[in-house]
């Protein structure tokens, strides 16, 4: 089982131009833990649309690779979206689940996948193309390169100890934070 | 999402190579793809009949809280005419919810305003980035040539 702040951290080093939205709650204090970032899109409503903002973001951005990092309860709630996602086929997107199997932010309620509910086996029958589990930290090396290189959709299953680490709470004003992204992001490469 | 209202503007909207369509599981999935495309500097905008408003009221409110300029058009059931009376509840509320999700509303009623509203709709989303709901009256689609 990794560490949450460990393997985010990780992950996330010298990440050059990858666009990274976070699912609320818990994955995005483990993504501004790491420092906040103009290429960061903090979700604070919503619970269940994450894997959708990420879609429509590499749809209108071809040009760039996107990374949307949730947690497990999130994406129970939008799993329709991995089925949008596989049609659509985006090459440039990569979904990464934090997956403890309770909902953190709540007080730790027991969710679906903690009965063994299968996201990777739900993302691998939703035609992503590159589905990988991940529960030691040394494997995050080569998440790190599918995430930089593979081609997508890519699924990245993260299984992570239900821990409750101190929030790193960023800004919560919606207008700025999309302000700054689209400023940020602007530039073509 | 589809509906024999938008049928045929889907299918001219899977013709046109500038528009990019993305068919979803649930119109809950409509806010954030909306959401994303505006991160990514891109217009949006969701057709979805009235039944789904109600299946998407929280993720309509992150448009409001970021403002993310959308344009929806909902063709309405329930409200003329319509056999199936369990469209009936959320065809009567479904005006004032998206009011209360931070959304304008302007309802068409004759086939010769769809363009102008339309457009002004398009105008007041992009433009101001404010959230704009075109519904389009049952009576209305169910009289117009070539709705199926």
């Amino acid at each position: 089982m990794l560490d949450r702040r460990e393997f985010v951290g990780r992950l996330l080093a010298d990440r050059g131009e990858l666009l990274v939205v976070t699912g609320l709650g818990t994955p995005t204090f483990d993504v501004n833990a790491c420092g906040d970032h103009p290429l960061n899109f903090y979700i604070w409503g919503g619970m269940g649309c994450t894997a959708m903002v990420g879609l429509g973001l590499a749809l209108a951005r071809p040009d760039r690779r996107i990374a949307v990092i949730t947690g497990d309860g999130d994406l129970l709630m939008g799993m329709g979206s991995l089925a949008t996602i596989g049609a659509k086929q985006p090459r440039n997107l990569s979904i990464v689940v934090l997956d403890n199997g309770h909902y953190g932010a709540t007080g730790m309620q027991a969710s679906a996948t903690a009965t063994g509910i299968d996201l990777a086996g739900t993302a691998t029958s939703c035609r992503f193309r590159q589905v990988r589990s991940v529960s030691q930290i040394d494997e995050t090396v080569d998440v790190r390169k599918i995430l930089h290189s593979g081609q997508g959709p890519i699924f990245i299953h993260a299984k992570i100890k239900a821990n409750d680490p101190p929030r790193v709470i960023p800004s919560r004003d919606g207008q700025a934070i999309k302000q700054r992204f689209i400023e940020a992001s602007a530039k073509h490469i | 999402m589809p509906d024999n209202g938008h049928a045929r503007l889907i299918a001219l909207c899977q013709q046109d190579n500038e528009i990019t369509d993305v068919v979803m599981t649930t119109e809950a999935e409509g806010p954030g793809l909306v959401l994303g495309a505006t991160l990514g500097g891109k217009r949006a905008a969701l057709l979805m009949q009235s039944s789904g408003v109600g299946n998407s009221v929280n993720a309509l409110t992150i448009l409001k809280s970021c403002a993310a300029p959308c344009l929806l058009i909902v063709t309405m059931r329930g409200e003329f005419d319509d056999f199936n009376p369990w469209q009936v509840t959320m065809g009567a509320m479904t005006e004032s919810t998206l009011k209360a999700c931070g959304f304008l509303t302007y309802r068409v009623e004759r086939a010769e305003d769809v363009e102008d509203i339309v457009t002004g709709g398009c105008n007041m989303a992009y433009g101001n980035n404010l959230q704009v709901a075109v519904l389009l009256a049952q009576r209305m689609i169910k009289r117009s040539k070539g709705a199926h």
